[in-house]
């Protein structure tokens, strides 16, 4: 013990530490403030380390070309020893880290603490999310199979709407002309060099934000925040009622972190790695690219968005809720920061959070993308070929031989991306089915050409039968009293 | 020795070196934008696009589509498989083709070929598009890409290379275009 100690004496003679360390650590804080909504930041840098750290021992056997990185993907899976488990730590280690900071933004967010002083402290939040997310993106890049391959795609789709430099821009990002080599080298060297360099000179300047400016005290209503007095107030607040960082709050940091961790290791055992899924190869066609967990909200907004929005939508719109959040503390930098004064502030998030789960709920589903294969592999069910003519059920063949199971949905199986048609014979007359079908319109090709009229007089009567028991088909009226008054109809059936 | 109103030796120096440490920052940053930029100077001149083989052209029965893989004529010996590309070809009689990129004009998904329905369908947003490669149904708000073509012998070539982009070679209009 002894020796230690004249170690680190040895040592802080020369390198002069200890006493800035020390008033680091025991600089008083608000009383309040040693809650345990105050302990997601240190939580996040906490997962930051754990990722460096797996990061680290992943690259010792991950190989970043496209020929290998999939195959070193599953020597670490299987024959490295825990292999999996490292890699499984580290993917799940970046769901809690994307989850984390979004918490950490809605705490400060509703706590007031982006107001004065403490605006750079939020702008440098804002890019740590940022680059948060690009970390996300360029790890599911660097798992580098089938979706990571068609996701890039996605991505220099987007980027190649951009007027003028669109083309040149999926060059420089794709290091190419096709996604290949060239481009998980680019997404390696900002996965494990750029964006990580960059991340911790913001997380420094961040913390550092932090202890110079002190920690965000408790907001109460009716304690505004002006720019003339708030310095002489805080100040005030920590002579008076401040109790050392350490370790009067910094236990409750700990356990969190702790169990951060704990939570994180668990979800590696239990679930194991993440990916990879299918080989990177362009020619397999058999794939239904699907993006990782925290980018399935964006997935379904491109998808709901009709298509003259979606290209102004997917350029404009990042950059306009970016513009927002770095706009957010010069906007309202005075003022009540209890959010118990705050009820648009508190709106918003509760808005937020409606439109994260609803949107990444649809993304789950899709329900937008066919079915590729329910016409070979969904049955139609028995009930609706059951005391059916000869005509009907071949119509019920052309209905799966011509896929039109893959978009729409009998019984509850099938695509979505067109309406259910169990009820289709009360929504359309025969007169309406068989001008949809030819032509069709409304989001659905036209069969006109592939369907000859034997096939599409079958196909028709089968949907005719579509109707719930006891309610009855949708007839034409005209047809209707043509028939009542048993006069010639004014334009023959066209079958 | 700074007075004030005059020019101090240490200060004209200090001057002289940040200006000579801008000229080498200059002098340095040239070759490395360029590097950096290699792709899209690459793209310019020579360019990517060269003609390729798909084949006989027996294996493209005329009335049919086809799925067709070609090897990216640029390519580096650690892409592995990402360089193998596919294609629809589709042979509209002995003479003509269209060969389509397997991108869906939406988001770049790969889309298949039914022919029961003859049409290709996107897995990803439902794109869908008829036999020629005109847009059916769906987000895309154009037809497939298509590459050009010509019949060379025995054999069909595409001009290929790179990913199709509404402004690249591989975009010619639908239906459109016969040979290059």
């Amino acid at each position: 013990m002894r020796l230690i100690g004249s170690i680190a004496d040895w040592f802080d003679r020369r390198a002069q530490l200890g006493k800035p360390i020390r008033e680091m650590v025991e600089h008083p804080v608000p009383r309040e403030t040693a809650s345990w909504f105050y302990v997601f930041g240190s939580a996040a840098l906490t997962v930051f380390l754990l990722q460096v750290v797996t990061g680290i021992l992943l690259a010792t056997v991950y190989v970043p070309t496209a020929g290998q990185a999939w195959d070193s993907l599953q020597v670490l899976n299987r024959e490295v020893t825990l292999g999996w488990f490292i890699r499984a730590l580290h993917g799940w280690g970046s769901n809690f880290m994307v989850a984390i900071v979004f918490i950490h933004m809605v705490q400060v967010f509703l706590f007031g603490a982006f107001k004065f002083p403490r605006e750079l402290t939020w702008l440098a939040g804002v890019f740590l999310l940022l680059m948060t997310l690009g970390m996300a993106f360029s790890g599911q890049v660097l798992r580098f199979d089938q979706d990571a391959y068609w996701g890039l795609g996605i991505g220099a789709a987007v980027s190649s709407r951009i007027p003028l430099v669109g083309p040149w821009l999926v060059s420089s990002l794709l290091g190419g002309p096709i996604i290949a080599g060239a481009t998980l080298s680019r997404f390696f060297v900002l996965h494990v060099f750029a964006i990580p360099g960059i991340l911790i000179a913001v997380v420094g300047l961040h913390v550092l934000l932090v202890l110079k400016l002190g920690i965000n005290e408790w907001p109460r209503p009716g304690r505004t925040v002006s720019r003339e007095t708030y310095l002489r107030e805080y100040h005030e607040l920590t002579r008076t009622e401040g109790e050392p960082f350490v370790p009067y709050a910094v236990w409750k940091d700990a356990f969190f972190s702790g169990f951060i961790l704990l939570s994180i290791a668990a979800c590696a055992l239990y679930f194991g790695p993440i990916g990879p899924g299918g080989q990177p190869n362009p020619t397999i066609i058999q794939t239904v690219p699907r993006p990782d967990f925290f980018f399935l909200w964006l997935y379904a907004v491109v998808s709901l968005l009709p298509s003259s929005l979606e290209t102004p939508a997917m350029l404009i719109g990042p950059a306009i809720a970016v513009f927002v959040l770095l706009a957010l503390p010069f906007v309202s930098g005075e003022g009540e920061k209890s959010w118990r004064r705050r009820p648009i502030a508190v709106l918003i998030v509760l808005l937020a959070l409606v439109a994260f789960g609803t949107l990444t709920d649809v993304g789950r589903d899709a329900p937008w993308s066919p079915v590729m294969d329910a016409w070979s592999g969904e049955p139609i069910p028995a009930k609706y070929l059951t005391k059916r003519t000869a005509l009907e059920r071949q119509g019920a063949l052309v209905f799966q031989a011509k896929q039109c199971h893959n978009c729409h949905a009998l019984d509850g199986k099938g695509g979505q991306r067109g309406p259910a048609l169990d009820a289709v014979a009360v929504r359309l007359t025969q007169d309406q089915l068989i001008r949809q079908v030819i032509q069709g319109g409304g989001n659905m090709p036209a069969y006109g050409k592939n369907l000859n009229p034997a096939e599409t007089t079958a196909l028709v009567g089968f949907l005719e039968t579509l109707h719930p028991a006891g309610q009855a088909p949708a007839q034409d009226a005209s047809r209707k009293l043509a028939q009542e008054t048993n006069a010639p109809p004014l334009s023959s059936p066209p079958r | 020795m700074n007075l004030p109103g005059r020019i101090s030796r240490r200060g004209v120096f200090l001057k002289l070196a940040i200006f000579f440490n801008a000229v080498v920052g200059i002098i340095l940053a040239v070759p490395i934008v360029r590097y950096i930029l290699s792709p899209m100077i690459r793209e310019r001149k020579p360019g990517y696009a060269s003609w390729i083989s798909l084949g006989s052209l027996n294996d493209f029965p005329a009335g049919q589509t086809r799925l067709a893989t070609y090897r990216n004529p640029v390519v580096n010996p650690w892409d592995g498989e990402t360089a193998d590309v596919a294609c629809w070809v589709r042979r509209i009689d002995t003479e003509n083709f269209q060969v389509f990129a397997i991108n869906c004009a939406h988001l770049w998904c790969p889309v298949r070929w039914f022919p029961q329905s003859s049409l290709f369908m996107c897995p990803c947003h439902g794109g869908v598009y008829y036999a020629d490669g005109s847009r059916a149904a769906g987000p895309p708000e154009r037809g497939l890409y298509q590459y050009n073509y010509k019949v060379e012998g025995d054999s069909l070539w595409i001009k290929a290379g790179e990913v199709p982009t509404p402004t690249r070679a591989a975009n010619a209009k639908p239906g459109g275009s016969r040979c290059a």
